[in-house]
Order: structure tokens, then sequence, then C-alpha cells
């Protein structure tokens, strides 16, 4: 009775919020809350103790060191990773159990297991892929390009905490109130107030209402950081592979999120005051939602994967021990698939009835965008063909992705056709699909990068034997965990069912868990890896000296490992696409340059947390319909942008002696192989450009 | 960049141009970059107005509204602020102060009163029974035209924090690059307004 009062008249102070909505009696929540209450707790505890609280707010928090802000991005990314595996664990586990007549029907309630498929899809996509790609991008791409960091090193921090006040949001959610019931793409009418007249849709709109803008914002600061901040004699042309798919992928974002955050503000409107932009009556018209949020969620999809196919070029050309096959023609399937990605979204609703020729239309670029697509595949394969190929556990992740994605192309081509689809529709072959490639194509990709770019991140080498243990457990993990839901799928179980009652498909669902329990399996080796290979850190097996591990081709591998904070001491002029390698062909890489100059640095600032923090109460505040939070929280964002607006002293200069102290002691760190690569110049100049003989 | 005020020597002031030379190259770019996803972002709201243009659901219709001779008179005072925002600019560009900010001045009272019609309107639509909650067409209308109205008051609280700048430090290279991203931002609101003219008000008038 309490609830629905509060809902139709929310209290001045509190809102909606009343003690009845924290779930003190759920069996699988209460325990999760409690653990991640004490946890939490307890790493206050240890942070205070240890009296590390100023060291992370001057070091890391307050940090707009691109290399920090990426790292940052990744923690978050790989801890919501096992928040939304749980969410995959619950449901297969579930779905097992649901089929069989023994077991009854499951242990989640309809309510309950809808939320869970909804927080899946939208953390897995916005606060794992997504962030673990951008926290990539930002370590990485500057280094590529010889800058000395982004182009606006304050929004770069400002985006990510308005990313993590998104992915606070949705954990709050978890234990104050509920998340969306609807679906991760929370579709109209059913999210409407008259249909969801919960708070679940609410938090949806706002996590992601104000990560997005995060997102948009990066974009801006990484277009403008390649276009203008590339070091001295890299033309377009002459770009690392992975900061073109960046590139392309940040032109994509730029583009794309203001009609997610357009999108999301008439939801917002129809929601909070009863406009008509969706609804079923008064003139609403609720397959425009459906258009907007695929206009925006179909290049998401290649926002996500671009950035992938970058790292894998990268790391299989390293791996392979060549130049990069036909870098040319992937650069142009690059911006092919860029372009061809804005023609392709009706085709997640042929269903819709929009006719032959406009259904046609959408399947044919559809089939056409997996030409470029394909294009990679075989960039990939012949750079490898006559390579010295060197199995290393990025280069595994590199094979998985390789063999996963193709499988994962095909079956896409299948939903492309519309009569295909029209059978296919909303089964679980689409699920089936969509992870096909999304695991197999960025996610395995993001692991290929993070296994090879983490040395460069943290100074430390991963341990290789564990970490081709998770690609394999992955790898088979991903088909058992699949494969069977095409089965099913084709056989016409639908997608999203809380309740199955075919029994055929019952050897399905437990084939599938066990693929979820191996995949498990591979997570817990990847964590138990990073824990592992920091903590011996100082074991020469694992730490890198050299700045330059895998004897790589590209300019990030031309400076410490972990880079110092202004990049490099001096950036040198580009003569080739692999300037790294380039230098160690004419024997002149780890020479010391005739003079250093001073470097000019941007100041570390209280304004990306404080700024980004501040949006958190101000959603917390909408969500409960709590408006003199949200007054409050709009009045001092708006008051602080101004003291920031009006602050002077933004920058400073690292002066020259300073600069050579910590330039001398890298060199002398790699003393022995600027040596080594005078004497060896003729070895890696037999190092032939497959595509430039 | 007020950090570099007591650089003595030649080469380091050749550093100092050559970073501001640089810093406002990247901002000017980084905001065209803005300009251009505010553009989609006001893409998007024109595609739902065409889209929602005739769910009148059987309510008041725009025709019966629209009073195309008061929107003229609110299109001039729009585009006639562009105008004086350009002679904002040629102050600027001799940096003469005086002559900046009497143009800024009148640039803002025509926003202002701009500003002001359009709530007018606002205003007057819903006495006569149009508000957003009417029908889809009223809901898009005013998401569409009072986002434009958002934005022309963010650029006027803009322009306030401006003189502010221009007081406390005068011409200095950063807000130099101020004006110049604003003035990019006014001018940008203006071609929109001419699509909002030309594409709600004039169709929506026949």
């Amino acid at each position: 009775m309490v609830q629905t009062d509060l809902i139709k008249d929310p209290h001045v102070l509190t809102g909606k919020l009343h003690w009845g909505v924290i779930p003190f009696h759920d069996p699988v929540v209460a325990p999760v809350m409690v653990a991640a209450i004490l946890g939490g707790l307890l790493l206050v505890a240890f942070v205070t103790y240890k009296k590390l609280w100023g060291y992370l707010w001057d070091e890391w928090f307050t940090s707009v060191d691109h290399k920090k802000i990426g790292i940052m991005y990744c923690i978050v990314a790989l801890v919501m990773l096992v928040r939304g595996f749980s969410d995959a664990i619950l449901m297969r586990t579930h779905q097992a159990l649901a089929t069989s007549d023994s077991f009854g029907e499951g242990f989640l309630p309809p309510e309950h297991y809808d939320q869970i498929f909804t927080a899946h899809g939208v953390i897995m996509i916005f606060f794992v892929a997504t962030p673990l790609m951008v926290g990539i991008m930002n370590v990485i791409m500057p280094l590529q390009i010889g800058a000395r960091d982004v182009a606006f090193p304050f929004l770069n921090s400002l985006s990510f905490y308005l990313f993590l006040v998104g992915a606070l949001l949705i954990n709050i959610s978890l234990f104050v109130g509920e998340f969306a019931a609807t679906g991760w793409l929370a579709y109209t009418p059913l999210s409407g107030i008259e249909y969801s007249p919960g708070v679940g849709v609410d938090y949806w709109i706002w996590a992601l209402q104000i990560s997005g803008i995060g997102t948009t914002l990066t974009a801006v600061n990484f277009v403008a950081t390649i276009l203008k901040m590339r070091a001295p004699g890299m033309t377009m042309m002459k770009m690392p592979v992975f900061t073109w798919t960046t590139f392309c992928a940040n032109i994509i974002a730029l583009v794309i999120f203001p009609i997610l955050t357009v999108a999301i503000a008439q939801l917002t409107l129809d929601r909070y005051l009863d406009f008509n932009f969706f609804t079923n009556d008064d003139g609403g018209n609720q397959m425009m939602w459906v258009n907007l949020i695929w206009a925006w969620g179909h290049p998401e999809v290649y926002f996500l994967v671009l950035p992938a196919f970058g790292m894998i070029s990268e790391v299989t050309a390293t791996f392979s021990r060549k130049k990069l096959f036909g870098y040319v023609s992937l650069v142009w399937a690059t911006i092919a698939i860029t372009i061809l990605s804005f023609l392709v979204w009706l085709h997640h609703f042929f269903t819709m009835g929009s006719g032959a020729s406009v259904n046609a239309f959408f399947g044919i670029m559809t089939m056409i965008i997996g030409i470029p697509t394909g294009v990679k595949l075989y960039n990939w394969i012949f750079t490898m063909y006559k390579g010295r190929v060197e199995l290393t556990a990025s280069m595994w992740w590199v094979i998985a992705m390789l063999v996963t994605f193709t499988v994962g192309g095909m079956t896409g081509v299948m939903l492309s056709i519309p009569a295909n689809d029209f059978v296919l529709h909303n089964s679980m072959f689409v699920p089936a699909h969509f992870h096909n490639v999304i695991i197999g194509g960025a996610v395995y990709g993001y692991f290929a990068g993070f296994t090879y770019w983490f040395p460069k991140a943290t100074g430390v080498k991963l341990n290789e034997t564990l970490g081709k243990w998770s690609v394999a457990l992955w790898f088979f993990g991903y088909f058992f965990a699949w494969f069977p839901l095409y089965y099913t799928g084709f056989d016409g179980m639908t997608r999203r069912l809380q309740y199955i009652d075919n029994p055929e498909w019952q050897a399905s669902m437990y084939i599938s868990l066990i693929g979820v329990a191996l995949i498990a399996a591979g997570i817990a080796a990847q964590v138990g890896n990073i824990v592992l290979s920091l903590y011996k850190r100082n074991d020469p097996q694992y730490k890198d000296v050299t700045g330059d591990p895998w004897d790589a081709h590209t300019l990030e591998w031309y400076t410490t490992s972990p880079p110092q904070f202004y990049n490099f001491g001096d950036v040198p002029y580009i003569n080739d696409r692999d300037p790294l390698l380039d230098m160690k062909q004419k024997g002149t890489a780890y020479k010391r340059p005739e003079k250093y100059e001073r470097i000019h640095m941007p100041k570390n600032t209280w304004a990306g947390p404080v700024l980004g923090m501040l949006t958190l109460p101000m959603g917390f505040g909408f969500v409960w319909h709590i408006w003199w939070m949200v007054l409050v929280s709009v009045a001092a964002i708006f008051v602080c942008w101004i003291k920031l607006n009006f602050e002077r002293d933004k920058d400073y200069y690292v002066e020259v002696p300073e600069v050579e102290e910590i330039e001398g002691k890298f060199l002398k760190s790699n003393e022995g192989r600027s040596f080594y690569f005078e004497k060896n110049a003729k070895f890696y100049k037999k190092w032939k450009p497959s595509d430039q003989k | 960049m007020t950090a570099l005020t007591n650089d003595h020597d030649l080469h380091d002031h050749d550093d100092h141009h050559h970073h501001e030379a640089e810093a406002a190259d990247r901002y000017m770019f980084g905001f065209w970059l803005y300009i251009i996803s505010d553009c989609l972002l006001f893409a998007t709201l024109f595609a739902t107005y065409a889209v929602m243009g005739q769910n009148f659901d059987n309510q008041i219709t725009p025709n019966e509204l629209f009073d195309l001779g008061f929107v003229a008179v609110e299109t001039a005072l729009l585009l006639l602020s562009s105008f004086t925002f350009g002679m904002a600019m040629l102050g600027a560009n001799v940096e003469n102060m005086a002559k900046m900010k009497f143009w800024l001045i009148i640039t803002a009272l025509l926003g202002l009163s701009f500003l002001g019609m359009e709530i007018y309107e606002f205003v007057h639509f819903s006495h006569e029974g149009a508000t957003p909650q009417t029908s889809g067409y009223w809901t898009s209308f005013y998401s569409l035209v009072a986002t434009h109205g958002l934005h022309v008051t963010a650029g006027l609280i803009w322009m306030s924090l401006l003189f502010v700048h221009f007081n406390r430090d005068g011409f200095t290279n950063e807000n130099k690059i101020r004006l110049a991203c604003l003035s990019l931002f006014w001018h940008f609101l203006d071609i929109i307004w001419i699509c909002v003219f030309s594409f709600v008000y004039l169709r929506g008038a026949m």
C-alpha cells in the first residue's frame, strides 16, 4: 500500500524511497548486498589503515594522465565483468532448472529473471565492453601517435567519472529498488510509465544517459587527439591500424551517441512529464523508439568491434614477425565499415512490416558490410602466412577470435536475409548470433590487446600459461554455452524465457550450463593471472625492463613500461608505418637525441572527480523523484563548473634536467639492445613488409 | 597559460607562442567536433518531428495557432543577433574592448528578446490548449523548439561569463578562444533556427 501511494505522490524529502525497496528478504540479493557492504567497508578500512587516501587522490582520482585514466577504466570494466557474468550464470542455471520436471520451475521469479537479463545486457555492453575498450584506447592510442596526452585531459577525466556514475547507478539499483525488466534496449511501450511504473526503467535511463554523455565527450576528445596531435612525420596513412580503428570508432560514437541522448531524453519526458513520443495513444509512435535506438545501437556494435580489429592487427603483425599484410586495404575496410554501419539498423526489426523493398535494402546492406569485415580476416590470415608466428597468449586470443568470429559472421549473414529473419526473429538464435560476434569478435580482441599491452601499462608481463588456459576455457566454453542455443533457437525457442515447457530442450540447457562453467573458469584464470603477475612484478620473468618486451613495431613500445608521465622524452620524426621497426632497421633506436626540450604538461584537477561524481546524487534524485537532491546537485555542478572556468593555474613545464635524468635511465636500461639493433640491423631489414615488396 | 608569464629568454617565448597557437587550433577543432554532435542531436529531433508531424490525435493543429508574422520577428531578432556578434568579433580582432562589449551587449539583448518571444509563444499556445501533453505532434514541436531555446539560454549564460573573463584578463589567448567558440555556437544556433522556421513554422502554418 505504502509503495503505490509513494509512486503516485512522492514524499518531499525521500521521494519514492521507503524501507520496502531494499530487498532484505530476497534469498539471492540479500547475501550479495551484505557481502558488497562488508567488502566495501573492508576496502575503505584497508585504504585508511595504509593511509592511502592522499596518494589515491593525488596520483589517481584527480589525475588527467591518459594512462592512469585508462587503467581506472579497465579496473572498473573488470569488476563489472564479474557482475555481468554473475547474471549470466544465474540465467543459465535458472533455465537449466526451469526446463526440468524434477527441479520444477527454477529459482528466479519472473520479475527478477527479467531484471537479470536486462542488467546483463546493459552491463556487458555499456559497462564492460565499452570501458575496457575505451581504457585500452586511452592508454595506448596517445602513445602510438607520440602525443603527450589526449587533446583535452580534463574532459577525459570527466568522461571517466560520468561513466563511473552510470556503473554505480546500476549497482545501486541491485540493492535499492529494482532495475528495468524490459530487455537491454527498453523497448516502448513496455518501458513507458503505463507498463513499467516502478523505478527500474528510471535507473536504466539515468545510468545510460550520464555514461552516454561521457562517451560523447570521449569521442570528441579522441578524434581531436588523433587529428591534431600526431608525432611529426606521421601522416594519416602512417598511423598504426589500432589508431585508425580508434579514430573510426570515435567518429561513429561522435555521430551516434547524440541519437541515444535524444532518444533517452524523449523516453524521460514521456515517463516524467507525460509527453507522447512513444505512448500507445495520443499520437505517440512506439516504432520510432525502436528506430532511434537501433540507429544508435547498430553503429554502436561497430564502435565496439572496430578497435578490437585494430588490436588484433597489432598483435598479429608483432607475433608473426612481419609487417601487417595489406595495410591500405585494412584502412579502407575500416572506413567502409564506418560508413556502412549507419545503413543497416533496420535489420534488427525486419518484422516491423516496412515492406519488401525496405527490408530488401537493409538485408543487402547487411550482407555488403560483411565484405570489408571478410577483407580484414584475410589480412590477418595472410599476415600470419609465411611469418614466424610466435604462439604467445595474445596470439592464442587472435586465433580464437578468427575462428569464433567467422562462425558468428556466417550466422549473421543467415539472419540478414529478411525471409530467414521472419522465422528466427526473437528466437534464441539471435542471442546466440550476437554473443558469437561480440564475444568472438570484440571481447577476444580486447583480451588479445589487454594481454599484449598489459606490460606497457603496468611494467609487468602476464603469465603465459595461465593466459593460454583462459583462452582455451573461454574458447570451448563459448561453443558449449551457445551452440545448443543456436539449435534450440532454430527449433523455435524464443528469447528471455523464464520457464521452458519443452522437455526436448533440457539437454541443450545442461550443455549450455557446462559452457558457462568453463567460461567462469576462464575468467577466474584471468583474474588469477593479473593478481599473480602483479604479485611477482619484480621477478625477472615478469618484469619488463626494456619497454619493448615483444620486440614490436610501433611507437608505444619506444618508451619505458609503464611510460613516464610525459610519455616520450623526445618524440622522434616518423618515417614509416612501423616507426620502431624502422629505427631498429636503421640502427637508430635508443640513441640519445642531441638535446631535450622542456615539456609542457597539464596539471591534475579536482574538477573531474567532483563534477563527475555530483551527477550521482543528481541521477539518484531523478530516479526516486527526490527533487531537492536534484536541485542541490545541479546547483553544485553549476557552481563547480564556474569555479573551474575561472581557474588560472592549469599547466606547467617539466624542465630539461629532469627529463635528462629520467631519459638517461631509460636509455641506459636499453644500452645492450641499442648495440644489439646496430649489430642486427640486417636481420630486421630482412623483415620485409608483405605488401610492399 | 598564465603559468607562463615569467618567461625570459627568446627561446621560451617561441615555445610559448607555439603552445598558444597549438592550443587555439586544438580547442577550435574540438569545438567543431562538439558542433557536429550537436547537429546530430538536432537532426534526431527534426527526424522525430518529421515522423510525428501529422499525429494530431484530433486535437488542435498548428495552422490554427501559428502566427507567421510573430515568428518572422523572432527570426529577424536572432538573425540580427548573429550579425551583431559578427561585429563583436571584428572588435575582438583589433582588440577593441569597448567595441566588442558594445556589440556583445546588443547581441545579448537580441537573444533575450528572442527568448522572451519564444516563452510568450509557448505560454500563449498552452492557453489555447496546445501543451506538450496534448498530442504526439505538440510533443515533438515543443521538444524541438525548446531544445533550441535551451541552447540559446546556455549561449546567453556563456556570454555573461565571458564578460567577467574579459574584465579580469582582457584579450588573452584563452579568452579569444572562448569568444571564437561562442561565436561559432551562436551562428550554429542561427542555422538551426532557420531550419526550425522553414520546417516547423512555414510547413505547420499551411
